[in-house]
């Protein structure tokens, strides 16, 4: 009878052993990546059609009407909020008062229905997010919500993953601006962030250790 | 799946019937084709069950496609939000003044309960209300509230709620229900009846009586099963007129309850509780404490709060009553021949209130004769208590009535046929009205009958109309507080159904008059406060300086007639720690609350001591048959030592709604027993065990070892005697403790490091804490089997002790929520960090990363870990509305347990953080603390010298459970106190 094994066999077993931990590894990995990508979070980069077609870039970009105008609630709220459509109306009752695209919000005015915005930005059920800490830290609409003065549709801008979030909540001086600079779309830092961060971070009272604890996101 | 299939008793029997077919696949087709199978889908995999449930679905297609779809869940790709649904944001139309979105908006609202209005505060998210705290301005609350105030914003929400006018058990609509009235209403009201709960309520009192000027034969009738004849038949033997008593337990020194218990179970009692717990608020800088006396026919959180307590069968209770007020020196009154009690323990009381003229104060329990209330009364006087520890009012009722009577009257009126046209407000008459008046029976008599109400229920089902209430959320009303302060019931939402309406309404169109119940209230209140104190009691919940100035009564001599004679067994009907008469068996938090000493859940039970248990061959959990006035009830037995003999106590308000005991085919309702009295016992009782067996659910027991309390180090509970404390703070036995070096790392707390004590001398069990973790956290209930597995979810529990100390057996109530070891068990066996510490010493239990390895709750020396062995989530839409929206929903897998209401610090945090401050101390303050009606439960950052916790922390009496362990709890506890009376504790009892 021949032998069952040939001498290649050994090299054989061990080649497979280690193909079999680099097929887990791939698996993982690609696993991770794909958590951590644009891709995993096909949100990041594609406008959300709305049942009004509203405009950022015109209406912050072009007429520059401040953020708080509509999303006051911001300042003092876990929300960035929504405005109701009185707000739309207060200026829309004066202008463009005939326009077609506006007729969803007449009739939301008219019959206090309300209008049904797709979200653009959803974060996980178990992660929560307050707006207003972060405005009073320091930390602008534009470093999450990206160049929303240049979307005529909103989409979102970064992948809003746990490690996005980990990046500034470890190294908040990468990103804080001064108080008055939050609501600045196009900012550039007057001298270098890496030298005005850690400044900021300490005028604006930013208690770093605390930041990277669970309990700061999820409850 | 396979292990949770076969913790489904159902199904296992589906698998039985399915086994006699050897072929495996038709046995996996025939678990589909179960009921049991469908329900199981239903609540654990409720995405899934909805496939199943479609039309025309193969049943083999359905289990290879939930083969795949339980994969992909164990996948558990949760950052794949690429296959996220869309989902809509929807701003108001027009944003309600003074809402910020994400900020809650707090409403004042009352809760009548018993006719009395409880002081609270709706939390409400974009209008939602979520949660209920007390009413700091309130003087029923003072910013505490029960378990049972809190539960009942369930019933706004339940999903069985009624929302259909029915008419003979067939769906019909308001308009028809008013034009059916019209018809049947004589125009001058001849035979018609309003009957309606106990009644404080100015507007509705007005109410009645337009009913009555427009109908002027109509009768106004009240009954509820927790009334309060007793005490208002005692006041007119006392002082030959209604009066109300209002007692100031702060001002006492020494509390003697003959039965009552004014803890839990009397109008105003979280006020009470929040007095009688001021006066033993013992600290080293102020080492004094009451005394209380609990004479008592049961056992109650009231006599487990008692230095001394004489457990003496109810029917013995106004002879005791007779040997008091005989030997304090009241007229006309005589002491019996024969006492059942020690003449040492007597006189030592007698001595004991002789001694503290004008700071003493005898309570009468409403369960108890009227002779026992007017005695009381004398005794008061003769102590010098009028005036001190109490205040007489003018009646707060709008008609006091003996109810009983009134109920008899109006019965009799019906089975005679004199009744045409009954209009029911509330209440269950045909479910809770005493058994002998046949109620049901009488109405059958009344050809119109309607009964308004929150659910279908025993009456509704029967009166010929039912008309769906609104909840008391949703009402605009008035109500008078124990003390006789108006307070108003203002809606922060509107009806959630447009088909229900409020008992106001009902009166309005017997009334004719088609104002709503706002314009109502208004003519009350608005003439009489103006715009802006209108405007100052809608903020406040209370109109300022409404309650009635006290009064002086003249007493009578007493003309008492015989004592009651005790034959045979009696029976003690008490009023539900949770459910309270009934009215909220829909409530699941209340019925899974576990019984403050028994820990029974979802059930009743006929509690008696143990030796008469014996005496009578009745064995825990199997059924006796007890028989009353030729009434029989089974109902499944437990001991209870301490516990009277030849007494059998029960609760009322079981066998309804969603009492354990409706499923099992039985109904240990202690209505079917209850003769129509003004006392709640009755004598002549007699029992009989079956023999059958019958389950009782217990939550948690902790085990009652003897050997506990002579092992030192292990001990619980820590008690010593306030005298004991007095002469030497330091000296009382504290466990041993040292600080080893620990295996575990050191954590630096620069900020806020976040502690808890609880002090044990206050706690007196009532289980506020439980539901307030409860409704803060979105705790699931579990159901009686699971609860009875041991898998019940509450993060905070109430351990109840017993502590022998020479002849006496003292009771102590621990409440035990997660400790936040600084060296914590759980987090270094955690696999995958889902366990963490974090900077301000908090031990954080993060749910997503939660894999189910169960080592920490394994590794927990308290036992405090919660895990999701199913879906115990509810996920009814309406049940989705009440909880927080600040705190994440858990499935099945995860652990959980006490955070310290971290939502809440975080969010202290935050606004702390935007203003650049530090946290005040005081600013946050966890669910449990906040609703605790003694304040026992202290909260804030160690780190603070001048917090309140730190200083508690540094009390003599203060401990570590199992401090041996080295875990370093950040939860600790301060010693039960206890204040005997020195001429009945010899030196020697105590065990330093």
């Amino acid at each position: 009878m021949s032998q069952m094994f040939t001498p290649g066999t050994n090299t054989l077993a061990r080649l497979s052993l280690f193909i079999g931990l680099l097929f887990v590894v791939i698996i993982v990995g690609a696993i991770l990546i794909w958590d951590n990508s644009p891709l995993g979070n096909a949100r990041a980069g594609i406008a959300v059609a709305q049942p009004v077609r509203f405009s950022h870039e015109l209406h912050s970009g072009a007429l520059n009407i401040d953020c708080q105008y509509c999303h006051w609630t911001a300042e003092e709220s876990d929300y960035g909020g929504i405005p109701d459509t009185h707000v739309c109306m207060s200026c829309h009752s004066q202008i463009a008062i005939y326009s077609e695209l506006l007729e969803p919000v007449r009739t939301s005015y008219a019959t206090g229905e309300r209008i049904p915005w797709q979200k653009v930005h959803d974060l996980a059920e178990h992660v929560y997010y307050n707006h207003s800490v972060h405005i009073s830290k320091g930390f602008a609409c534009e470093t999450c919500h990206g160049p929303v003065t240049d979307m005529p549709l909103v989409w979102q801008a970064e992948t809003m993953t746990m490690n996005w979030c980990l990046d500034c909540h470890q190294a908040p001086e990468k990103y804080v601006r001064p108080l008055d600079e939050v609501y600045t779309f196009g900012y550039e830092p007057p001298i270098d962030q890496a030298e005005l961060g850690p400044i900021l971070v300490e005028a604006n009272n930013i208690d770093v250790d605390g930041l990277s604890n669970c309990s700061v996101c999820h409850r | 799946m396979s292990n949770e299939l076969s913790n489904q008793p159902d199904l296992n029997g589906a698998h039985n019937a399915a086994s006699s077919q050897p072929d495996g696949a038709t046995r996996l087709e025939h678990l589909v084709d179960e009921k049991a199978f469908a329900e199981f889908l239903k609540k654990n995999y409720p995405r899934e069950a909805a496939v199943y449930q479609r039309a025309g679905m193969n049943r083999r297609s359905f289990l290879k496609l939930m083969g795949a779809s339980l994969a992909m869940s164990g996948l558990g790709l949760t950052g794949c939000s690429a296959f996220a649904p869309n989902e809509e944001i929807l701003p108001y139309a027009r944003m309600p003044e003074n809402l910020v979105p994400g900020k809650p908006l707090f409403f004042a609202t009352s809760m009548p309960l018993g006719g009395y209005a409880n002081g609270m505060l709706l939390e409400t998210h974009e209008g939602r209300p979520t949660r209920v705290e007390g009413n700091p301005r309130h003087p029923a609350s003072l910013g505490s509230i029960s378990a049972v105030l809190q539960a009942a914003i369930l019933d706004l929400y339940n999903p069985v709620r009624s929302i259909r006018v029915q008419n003979q058990g067939t769906p019909t609509t308001w308009d028809a229900f008013v034009a059916a009235l019209d018809e049947a209403l004589p125009s001058d009201g001849a035979g018609v009846r309003i009957l309606t709960e106990t009644i404080t309520s100015p507007t509705l009192a007005r109410q009645i009586t337009a009913v009555q000027e427009r109908l002027p034969q109509a009768q106004w009738h009240q009954y509820e099963p927790i009334n309060r004849d007793a005490a208002l038949a005692g006041a007119n033997l006392a002082f030959g007129e209604p009066v109300s008593t209002v007692y100031r337990f702060d001002e006492a020194e020494v509390v003697v309850s003959l039965d009552a218990d004014f803890l839990m179970d009397m109008p105003g009692s979280v006020r009470y509780a929040r007095d009688f717990a001021s006066g033993r608020r013992v600290r080293a800088d102020n080492p004094t404490m009451n005394r209380l006396y609990v004479i008592e026919g049961g056992f109650s959180v009231t006599g487990a709060a008692a230095d001394h307590r004489l457990p003496l069968r109810p029917a013995q209770i106004e002879n005791f009553a007779r040997a008091l007020a005989a030997a304090l020196g009241v007229s006309g009154v005589s002491a019996p021949s024969d006492t059942l009690w020690s003449g040492e323990w007597f006189d030592a009381l007698v001595a004991d209130l002789q001694a503290s003229q004008g700071r003493s104060l005898v309570v009468p329990g409403d369960g108890q004769t009227p002779a026992v209330h007017a005695l009381a009364h004398a005794i008061n006087a003769a102590l010098g208590a009028v005036g001190t520890t109490l205040n007489y009012l003018p009646p707060l009722e709008a008609n006091p009535v003996i109810q009983s009577d009134d109920l008899a009257t109006l019965v009799s009126d019906m089975a005679a046929g004199n009744v045409q046209v009954l209009i029911i407000l509330n209440g269950n008459p045909v479910y809770n009205a005493p058994v002998d008046l046949d109620f049901a029976g009488a109405l059958a008599q009344v050809p119109f009958s309607a009964h308004l109400s929150l659910y279908l229920n025993e009456t509704s089902e029967v009166t010929t109309w039912h008309v769906p209430g609104t909840h008391f959320i949703e009402e605009w009303g008035d109500a008078l507080a124990f003390d006789g302060t108006a307070s108003l019931l203002q809606p922060p939402i509107g009806p959630l159904y447009e088909t229900v309406h409020s008992g106001s309404q009902m009166l309005a169109l017997l009334a004719g008059d088609d104002r709503t119940a706002y314009e109502m209230l208004q003519e009350t209140w608005l003439s009489q406060l103006g715009e802006a104190g209108w405007r100052r009691a809608l903020h406040d919940g209370t109109i300022a300086d409404s309650a009635p100035a006290p009064i002086t009564p003249s007493l009578q001599s007493l003309n008492l007639g015989a004592a009651p004679s005790a034959d045979g067994l009696d029976v003690l009907f008490r009023v539900d720690p949770a459910i309270y008469d009934g009215r909220f068996n829909q409530i699941s938090w209340l019925q899974e609350l576990p019984d403050p000493l028994t820990k029974i859940t979802w059930d009743n039970a006929l509690m008696v001591s143990p030796a008469t248990a014996e005496r009578l061959g009745l064995v825990e959990e199997q059924l006796a048959e007890v028989s009353l006035g030729g009434n029989v009830l089974a109902i499944p037995v437990f001991v209870l030592a301490g516990m009277p003999d030849d007494t059998l106590a029960t609760y009322l308000g079981y066998g309804g709604g969603l009492s354990a005991d409706l499923d099992a085919g039985l109904a240990f309702n202690a209505y079917q027993l209850l003769p129509n009295g003004l006392t709640r016992f009755f004598s002549g009782a007699s029992v009989e065990n079956t023999g059958r067996g019958y389950n009782l659910a217990q939550s948690r027991v902790p085990n009652f070892d003897e050997n506990l309390w002579e092992a030192d180090d292990r001990r619980p509970v820590v008690s010593a005697t306030l005298a004991a404390f007095q002469t030497d703070p330091d000296g009382i036995y504290k466990p041993k403790y040292e600080d080893p070096a620990s295996i575990l790392p050191d954590f630096l707390y620069e900020d806020n490091a976040w502690g808890m004590t609880i002090d044990l001398t206050s706690c007196i069990g009532c289980n506020a804490c439980v539901i307030a973790c409860q409704m803060e956290n979105s705790i699931p209930t579990v159901g009686k089997d699971e609860v009875a597995r041991g898998r019940d979810m509450s993060w905070i529990r109430v351990d109840p002790y017993e502590i022998p100390d020479g002849d006496e057996t003292r009771r102590a109530f621990q409440p035990v929520p997660c400790m936040h070891c600084e060296k914590a068990p759980c987090e270094i066996v955690c696999p995958v960090q889902a366990t963490v510490h974090d900077h301000e010493g908090l031990n954080l239990m993060i749910y997503n990363r939660c894999v189910g390895t169960r080592y920490c709750s394994a590794n927990c020396p308290y036992n405090v870990r919660r895990f999701n062995y199913l879906k115990y989530v509810d996920e009814a839409p309406e049940m989705e509305e009440w909880r927080n929206p600040n705190v994440t929903v858990r499935v099945e897998g995860v652990m959980e347990k006490c955070t310290y209401c971290v939502q809440r610090i975080v969010a202290a945090n935050i606004e702390a953080s935007k203003d650049n401050r530090p946290i005040r101390d005081g600013e946050v303050t966890p669910a449990c603390a906040s609703a605790c009606p003694t304040q026992a439960i202290i909260f804030g950052n160690i780190n603070d010298p001048e917090a309140a916790v730190s200083k508690t922390k540094a009390e003599p009496h203060e401990y570590k459970l199992l401090a041996e362990l080295n875990v370093k709890p950040r939860t600790s506890y301060l010693a039960k106190l206890y204040n005997p009376n020195e001429e009945l504790y010899e030196s020697g009892q105590d065990e330093e």
